[in-house]
């Protein structure tokens, strides 16, 4: 049943992880924006990369908190103030139940992945990063994930290393390892590529980092809409996601740490929220996690973040994650035949995302044509120009899955390059 | 509807396929570098100057076929010009691209092919590219992105 349940089970397994037993035509029933036509022609919607498109179950939670619960939270001693601080406090529980994080004081909410990014850098950074250290990066990561450790570098004159790949777009783990030396004090990396699709192997990763002490920021944005996440048996440090990419609103977004580096990190920034008292002279903070949530955050979008992880658990993340295994192969299979089209991101263990580039035609030109037939897809730089570098391409076509896609909109995408190589091949 | 092959027109292609002019005058007077950073779009127009007028002008660099030909058109049609007259045309493309002048008349020549355009908001940058380079060049050299602050194409985005 495709609708969203109040309460979800989290202890039992999902019905069934047949990917027969997903009924697609059923599922995008909940989202409405998926029944139109753009162009004169059905729309065919694959760049959920970039942005997921929202179930009917997560746009009623946010009206309905609008219409009945709408007030501040953590300060009202009123009724409505009381009903939207639980609300809001219950998606912090089924956070940390969807990532198994030991308590719901490990998850804190931000506006989105790169901010829980920024804010590591700035609280942990200020805190543990000096002259000389060094910051481990990869070669496949967002820019989200590169700037904000460069504004820190520069501040503090530490040094940014980044971990090679290989042509298939897999991190080399030797050259990863090589660079883990005494003078590293971070590991920060992407779980799933948003360019590349590949899924990184971060339990060695975090395990290799641990041997020798060093602790792993994960950019998860990509991965959580893909995979099954857990924190505790990744091990992680840090672990970043967005809302809206896994069917949630945009504007919030979660960052976990591990309390013990929580604890002792300091405030990320001032305002109200995130204090014990205040005088003029000193200003004792709260606890984690409220430490480092100052200001109103987006309650709304919380409460439709929860209505998100409720909806995936519904329909059974195993069952969800059969579905676009199945797709992703055949995706890769038909763009495969196509002459002149290069796959950029080949990795053995790889998520929904297929970037490529069609011989003598930018992206761009393939972006506009395929507009034209109703499809939607990514065509750019991915905020990821260091890695079209690495592949020697100025941009690159990108289809993104989701589980409400369908075969009939990978033979449309197929059919859509078909007709861009006629026109300008 | 937008037109695709009103924007692909058959002279756009054919300098997409060959571009004109397309190398490096190691002896310019004058160069700039244009970059959209949103497309990863490049190009560098080289200048040589007889006083005022453009006496020699190129273009290297990679893009989509919009930004392509583009630049190759404009080198072939401001060579010979004044710097005045290079300006004039700028500011008549741009129009045409952005839609505030139709292609009807307005006396562009072979840029009017550029009119289909205008359908496809996201893709005046392109077609301005080269354009704003020539004029960051004509001025005395330097970087143009299109995402600067002074940027007139930015609501066309």
């Amino acid at each position: 049943m495709a609708t969203a349940a109040t309460t979800t089970d989290w202890t039992s397994d999902t019905p069934s992880s047949n990917p027969a037993a997903f009924d697609v035509r059923r599922v995008r029933e909940d989202f409405p924006i998926l029944h139109q036509t753009v162009h004169g022609k059905p729309l065919v919607y694959l760049d959920n990369a970039a942005t997921s498109q929202k179930p009917l179950a997560v746009i009623d939670a946010e009206r309905d908190f609008y219409l009945r619960d709408n007030s501040n939270i953590h300060r009202g001693v009123h009724a409505l103030s009381e009903r939207a601080t639980k609300a809001y406090e219950e998606v912090r529980v089924k956070v940390q139940r969807w990532l198994n994080a030991r308590e719901p004081r490990e998850i804190v909410f931000v506006r989105g992945t790169t901010e829980a990014i920024n804010l590591v850098a700035s609280s942990f950074g200020r805190r543990n990063i000096q002259a000389g250290d060094e910051i481990l990066i990869s070669a496949m990561e967002h820019h989200s994930n590169i700037v904000p450790w460069q504004i820190l570098c520069e501040e503090k004159g530490a040094r940014l290393r980044v971990a090679p790949i290989s042509d298939r777009g897999e991190l080399i783990f030797e050259e990863y390892e090589r660079l883990l030396g005494p003078r590293t004090k971070l590991v920060a990396t992407v779980h799933v590529s948003n360019v590349l699709g590949t899924i990184n192997p971060v339990r060695e990763i975090v395990a290799a980092a641990h041997r020798r002490g060093i602790p792993v920021l994960l950019d998860g944005a990509q991965a959580v809409p893909h995979l099954k996440v857990d924190v505790q048996q990744i091990d992680c440090d840090f672990y970043a996601l967005s809302s809206h990419k896994i069917f949630g609103p945009t504007g919030v977004g979660v960052l976990y740490g591990k309390a013990e580096w929580l604890e002792r990190m300091p405030p990320y920034q001032g305002g109200g929220d995130m204090i014990r008292s205040v005088t003029f002279e000193k200003t004792l903070y709260n606890a984690i996690p409220y430490k480092f949530e100052a200001g109103t955050p987006n309650i709304a979008a919380t409460i439709g973040l929860g209505a998100a992880i409720d909806y995936v658990h519904r329909l059974g993340f195993d069952v969800l994650a059969a579905y676009e295994r199945q797709l992703l192969a055949y995706a890769t299979e038909q763009l495969s035949q196509i002459p002149g089209l290069r796959m950029i991101g080949t990795a053995k263990d790889k998520a929904g995302v297929i970037s490529f580039v069609l011989e003598g035609i930018h992206a761009h030109d393939v972006g506009t044509i395929l507009d034209q037939e109703g499809i939607a897809i990514r065509t750019g730089h991915h905020c990821a120009q260091p890695l079209m570098e690495r592949f020697g391409v100025p941009a690159t076509a990108r289809a993104s899955l989701a589980f409400y896609n369908t075969r009939e909109e990978v033979d449309a995408l197929v059919t859509g390059i078909g007709k861009v190589v006629e026109l300008l091949g | 509807m937008p037109d695709l092959r009103g924007l692909y027109q058959d002279v756009i292609l054919d300098h997409s396929r060959r571009p004109r002019n397309f190398r490096v005058i190691e002896a310019a007077d004058r160069r700039a570098d244009g970059y959209n950073p949103l497309c990863g779009d490049k190009v560098t127009i080289y200048l040589r100057l007889d006083g005022d007028r453009i006496s020699d002008v190129s273009f290297r660099g990679s893009g989509c076929a919009i930004s392509t030909s583009s630049a190759s058109i404009l080198t072939e049609i401001v060579k010979g010009k004044t710097r005045a007259e290079a300006d004039a045309l700028f500011g008549r493309f741009h129009d045409l691209v952005t839609g505030k002048a139709a292609p009807e008349g307005s006396d562009l020549g072979k840029l009017e092919v550029f009119g289909g355009v205008s359908e496809f908001p996201a893709r005046v940058k392109c077609a301005t590219l080269a354009w704003h380079t020539l004029k960051s060049a004509l001025e005395g050299g330097g970087t143009v992105s299109t995402e600067g602050e002074d940027d007139e194409d930015v609501a066309a985005r």
